[in-house]
């Protein structure tokens, strides 16, 4: 536990340091108060004393007090609740919202370099984790400790010699939940991993059903999956068994305790050494002793859910504490009616310094040209939309827009000059409309229906059930990969920016739609310069320049007959794969 | 609930022995408050220090049995509960071995492994808590009551009164409460999917310059959350000052009341006391049972969706033990006039195909997305049976061959390319346990892998992770080939299995294909025409039915699907390229 990290933490429930302060006088009050309702109930109990010799006066103002403690007692308790409640749940919602916020500033190097299930779930569990286990963990924690140190000033005013045996019995307890805890955490640790295996197994086979049914697989399969399940038969009855024990033990160390207070008890009140004992006070003592253990088996608990929580806030401010994508220059500008020309000059980037990928590479757009990049598949072609969108900047060299630096353009300004139709289609879940005018602001329906007309987008949208209402679903199951396609390119249109980034389609669109983007593409690029990543022999002719990309940098340059004459990279890659082996 | 009662049937013993242990604990934790009482009116009020000293000792006796028997419970509850788990576990696995695809995408993956895995585990659960708490928390809580009624009926009536309010306070809180955990699951759900968008759309986000709307969706959804997770907590929170105030309040009419009793001389100061101890005890009970009914609630949902799957027979059975005799010169493959829908009538996925295949023969599949080709060549392993018509290998109907016989002679490569975690060896013996070196090594030769793995520093017994994360798609796609090569199927399927490879290697690899694999019937489904072009027959599909069945030649001339789809592909120098 790393006091750096609380410190931390507690700045994030500052602002409610309000309801904390609350949170901490109610747990106060509530406890004193319910630790004073036995006081009151072996008052009145020393009342009854036999047959014709109860002090019912007596007992009234007693019992009006309890009543009262009771009332006063339950309202903190619900305060000290709500209060917690409002530190915990306000707490998460900034952490989480800073944690999304943190994401959008992360360069794409930390986000493509790290497992998004990872990221996701510092996002949505760590947080839950560090609200459970700190904050709740934490009051229970000190309300464990308030009742432990009450409950034994209370005692000890009762009977000081009773309150030590308690004291020396209980921890005891303390012990035995230990002991059982260790043990029972190592069968844990092996069940987690056995259940870990079944279910990996599990999904291996079940998602390759189809192979395991070609291949027959199903009876050794079958095998297979009994030996993992009868390893976690195993080892699941022993870490069940040794984790149910600590409740009868620590019960049974709470009858110990009981027992002893009241034959101790009993024993002072007849003997009255070492001090008088009224039965009273024998009850009271009853309920402290109860009272006492009670935390103690808590705390136990507690603490490890507060390590957990612990290690789930270092995961999370980990990821708060990465570097950020370094903030625009000083003066950048932002620039308007952009011709759209590009010019690469000696540029030089590498994702990790020991591999070297581009290399010098220059390059020269005019306004309205069609550049192709060509390769194999993991050419590296997304390298270079990322260099030019500064996605990743390059290690040294320029690239230019309109003869501007784009290190002196402001980030935001610089994309918007870019349209980008990748393979990779991205769609939010939300309706057809909101996803085309994703990237504009106050546009009037229609350009909406001109932007998805000019993409060939508007006659399916208009076959989908609620037209351009249509809610799109988290997996896009309800539409093609050709319609995404579709929509991404009218979202584009819409914006309408001078330089276009495509990635053509390699497969999974039939063909009508395939024609259909194909002409959306074109109608696209007039007056546009255009950087293709090109898999359509007719698209690569139709270039003004192809780049050939091969293991991360460009080795040719050219027009398609320059590149053919030079009998290269590209003349073989162009023979192997339009020239069918006979 | 109650169907899959009858996997606990090995572990009757313990579900009866178990919940009779427990129940002597609980008796002994009933007799307690007595005994106490009985300490402090025979042994306190009449001084006698040897009574109490007796009595502590019984209480401690007391004590001791009863964690005993506890113990013994608990080692009862976790044998029967595991052994539960692990039989259905075992009898639910060998169940969804025998699902055909179409019960399979019925339920789909993800959700039949929560089945597996979640589900029965919160039924183990249930059952632990079925033997160690379901006999023991209402006992106790009745066993409370009735104890105080047997010390002094009239003044138990306190009891009548303070526990139906309890439960009442209990039932409220928990019926209002715990419907809003699914709630408050759907909105982390929504957190988590707009988390998740914001990463795999972070180019687009940040190429239209969105962070701060994006920031803004987010926060809304948080502070969705935050809001439900409050409310909740201050209705849960109730639960406790409430119950506590109900049972403190009994407390003081039972000191009250129990004053009287004591004055007129029907009950004595102990028994008071015992009466106080019994309420506290009733309501700790009371909280258990709440509790356990959440649990019954949530294994009652599980219990469902286990049975479900339980429920679902397959629907393409198998004539296990059948013998077939193939009809001498029959076409390899024939289909007749078969069509297929995955679901309802009207909503074919292919429809009327008609044609035969003669064996050796290399036979193309093309058309769009959604034409039908993938489903045409799972009719024939039977993932699925088809709706009318019939399929016939060597002249007999598929339905007749028992698995064995109809899956074991054909080589199957599926369009996703998956690998099973193990070695590249493992692999490869996937189908044929006995594979020799020679065979496995002939197959990653014509699948163009020979020299990939032989590259690698450990061959053959290169590890392959889960999914085969570890291999590039080409790479997985050779090896997937060269496992349907092993053990020398009859008919060989390729569902667009190679698109992952690039030209030169695809065209290595069919021409290997062809050289090596004569008398191999061979159907190669792809999306390139440049893949299928030379094949001896082409099959152009669209929209579920047969637009075209011919050479490339033939089909360029009659088909008119066929040359859209080659001259998108193809410039117009090659479509006419012998």
């Amino acid at each position: 536990m790393k006091v750096s990290t609380l410190k931390r933490l507690f700045r994030y429930a500052k602002p409610y340091s309000g309801f904390l302060a609350g949170a901490l006088i109610s747990a106060l009050i509530h406890i004193s108060l319910t630790l004073y309702g036995p006081i009151l109930i072996g008052q009145a109990v020393d009342h009854i004393i036999g047959p014709s010799n109860v002090g019912h006066r007596d007992m009234i103002p007693i019992l009006v007090m309890l009543a009262g403690t009771i009332v006063i007692s339950a309202v903190f308790q619900w305060v000290m609740a709500y209060c917690t409640n409002k530190i915990t749940y306000h707490t998460v919602r900034d952490l989480r919202a800073q944690a999304y916020q943190k994401i959008n500033r992360l360069p794409l190097r930390y986000i493509d370099g790290h497992a998004h299930g990872d990221i996701i779930s510092r996002v949505v569990n760590d947080v839950d984790q560090v609200a459970d286990g700190l904050l709740q963990g934490l009051t229970q924690l000190f309300t464990g400790v308030v009742t432990i140190l009450g409950t034994l000033v209370f005692m000890l005013t009762i009977s000081p010699v009773i309150t030590v045996v308690v004291v020396l019995v209980t921890p005891l307890s303390l012990f035995v939940a230990g002991f059982i805890a260790r043990i029972s955490h190592r069968q844990f640790i092996e069940q987690q991993a056995t259940q870990g295996e079944l279910s990996g197994y599990v999904e291996e086979m079940i998602s390759g059903q189809k192979i395991v049914k070609t291949f027959l697989y199903e009876s050794r399969s079958e095998e297979e999956f009994n030996e993992i399940n009868q390893r976690l038969y195993n080892c699941g009855v022993k870490a069940q068994f040794y984790s149910s024990l600590s409740n009868p033990s620590t019960r049974f160390v709470n009858g110990v305790v009981y027992t002893a207070v009241a034959a101790i008890g009993s024993l002072c009140a007849i003997t009255g050494r070492p001090g008088p004992l009224t039965i009273g006070q024998i009850t009271s003592f009853l309920a402290y002793a109860n009272q006492y253990t009670k935390p103690f088996n808590e705390v136990t608990a507690v603490i490890t859910q507060i390590q957990t929580a612990f290690a789930s806030a270092d995961r999370l401010f980990r990821l708060l504490d990465e570097e950020e994508e370094t903030p625009d220059a000083p003066g950048a500008l932002a620039l308007t009616d952009s011709e759209g020309n590009v010019d690469v000059e000696h540029v030089y980037f590498s994702y990790r310094p020991e591999a070297k990928l581009i290399q010098d590479m220059n390059l020269r757009a005019r306004k309205g040209e069609r550049i192709a990049i060509v390769g194999p598949t993991g050419c590296g072609k997304t390298t270079i939309i990322n260099l030019l969108m500064r996605f990743y900047d390059a290690d040294s060299g320029t690239i230019k827009i309109d003869g501007t630096d784009v290190k002196n353009v402001t980030r935001d300004n610089l994309r918007k000059m870019f349209g980008m139709v990748l393979q990779e289609t991205w769609l939010f879940s939300g309706t057809v409309r909101d996803n085309i005018s994703y990237g504009s602001e106050q546009v009037t329906e229609e350009q909406i229906i001109a932007a998805a007309k000019a993409a060939h987008a508007h006659s399916f949208i208009m076959r989908l059930p609620n037209g351009y209402d249509t809610l799109i679903s988290e997996d896009g199951g309800n539409i093609s990969q050709g319609q995404r396609q579709l929509l991404c390119i009218a979202r584009v249109m819409l914006v309408d920016p001078p330089i276009l980034i495509l990635d053509e389609a390699t497969s999974s669109i039939d063909t009508r739609t395939e024609i259909r983007i194909q002409k959306a593409f074109t109608e696209m690029m007039k007056g546009r310069t255009s950087f293709i990543v090109a898999h359509r022999l007719s698209t690569i002719k139709e270039a003004d320049l192809i780049l050939v990309m091969n293991k991360g940098s460009i080795i040719e340059q050219g027009t398609h007959e320059q590149l053919l004459q030079k009998q290269g990279f590209y003349a073989n890659l162009y023979n192997s794969q339009f020239a069918v082996a006979d | 609930m109650l169907k899959l009662a009858k996997y606990l049937k090995k572990y009757r013993k313990q579900v009866i022995v178990g919940p009779i242990f427990k129940l002597i604990e609980a008796i002994f934790e009933l007799i307690v408050p007595i005994i106490t009482a009985k300490m402090i009116d025979n042994g306190v009020r009449t001084g006698n220090v040897g009574y109490v000293w007796r009595m502590g000792g019984i209480m401690l006796l007391l004590g001791v049995t009863g964690l005993c028997s506890a113990l013994i419970c608990q080692k009862l509850a976790s044998i029967a509960s595991q052994g539960f788990g692990t039989v259905v576990r075992s009898e639910l696995y060998k169940h969804i071995n025998t699902f055909s695809h179409s019960e399979i995408d019925r339920f789909g993956t993800p959700s039949l492994i929560t089945r597996m895995t979640n589900d029965i585990n919160q039924l183990q659960y249930a059952v632990a808590m079925l033997i160690r708490l379901v006999i023991r928390a209402p006992f106790l809580a009745v066993g409370a009551i009735i104890m105080a009624m047997l010390v002094d009926f009239p003044l138990s009536v306190v009891f009548l009164i303070a526990t139906p309010l309890i439960a009442l306070v209990l039932y409220i809180i928990m019926t209002r409460s715990v419907p809003f955990f699914r709630v408050m699951q759907n909105k982390l759900d929504t957190i988590s999917l707009i988390t998740r968008e914001g990463l795999s759309g972070v180019r687009v986000i940040r190429a239209f310059s969105k962070q701060k709307s994006e920031e803004e969706r987010f926060n809304a959804a948080a502070d969705d959350q935050t809001a439900t997770a409050i409310r909740v907590g201050k209705l849960s929170a109730l639960l406790n000052p409430l119950t506590y105030t109900i049972m403190n309040f009994a407390v003081i009419a039972i000191v009250w009341f129990g004053g009287w009793r004591v004055d007129s001389g029907a009950m004595t100061q102990g028994e008071v006391i015992a009466f106080v101890n019994y309420m506290s005890q009733t309501l700790l009970a009371m909280i258990v049972v709440a509790n356990l009914v959440v649990t019954f609630t949530k294994s009652s949902a599980s219990a469902s969706r286990v049975n479900e799957v339980f429920d679902t027979v397959s629907s393409v059975p198998d004539p296990a033990g059948a013998s077939v005799a193939p009809v001498p010169d029959t076409p390899k493959i024939q289909f007749e006039n078969v069509s297929f829908s995955y679901d309802g009538p009207d909503k074919y996925a292919v429809k009327n195909l008609d044609f035969s295949i003669m064996p050796g023969e290399t036979v193309g599949i093309i058309g769009g997305t959604g034409s039908g080709k993938s489903t045409l060549v799972n009719l024939i392993p039977r993932f699925y049976d088809v709706s009318s018509g019939e399929i016939l290998i060597d002249g007999v109907n598929v339905r007749e061959y028992p698995f064995s016989a109809l899956r074991g002679q054909i080589g199957m490569v599926p369009q996703e390319a998956v690998l099973f975690s193990g070695t590249i060896e493992s692999n490869l013996r996937f189908g044929y346990r006995d594979a020799t070196q020679e065979e496995m090594e002939k197959a990653l030769k014509i699948a163009q892998a020979y020299e990939f793995v032989s590259a690698m520093p450990q061959g053959r017994q290169s590890p392959v992770n889960q999914g085969g994360k570890n291999f590039s798609g080409g790479q997985k796609q050779r090896l997937t080939i060269a496992r349907a090569l092993v053990g020398s199927p009859r008919i060989l399927i390729l569902d667009d299995s190679a698109s992952a490879l690039d030209f030169a290697t695809d065209a290595a690899l069919r021409k290997s294909i062809q050289r090596e694999t004569s008398g191999i019937t061979v159907l190669m489904v792809s999306q390139r025409a440049s893949t299928i072009r030379r094949a001896d027959k082409i099959i152009v599909l669209d929209d579920g039915e047969i637009a075209g069945i011919g050479t490339h030649e033939q089909l360029m001339e009659s088909c008119q699907v066929y040359q859209e789809i080659c001259l998108s592909q193809l410039s117009r120098d090659e479509v006419s390229k012998k």
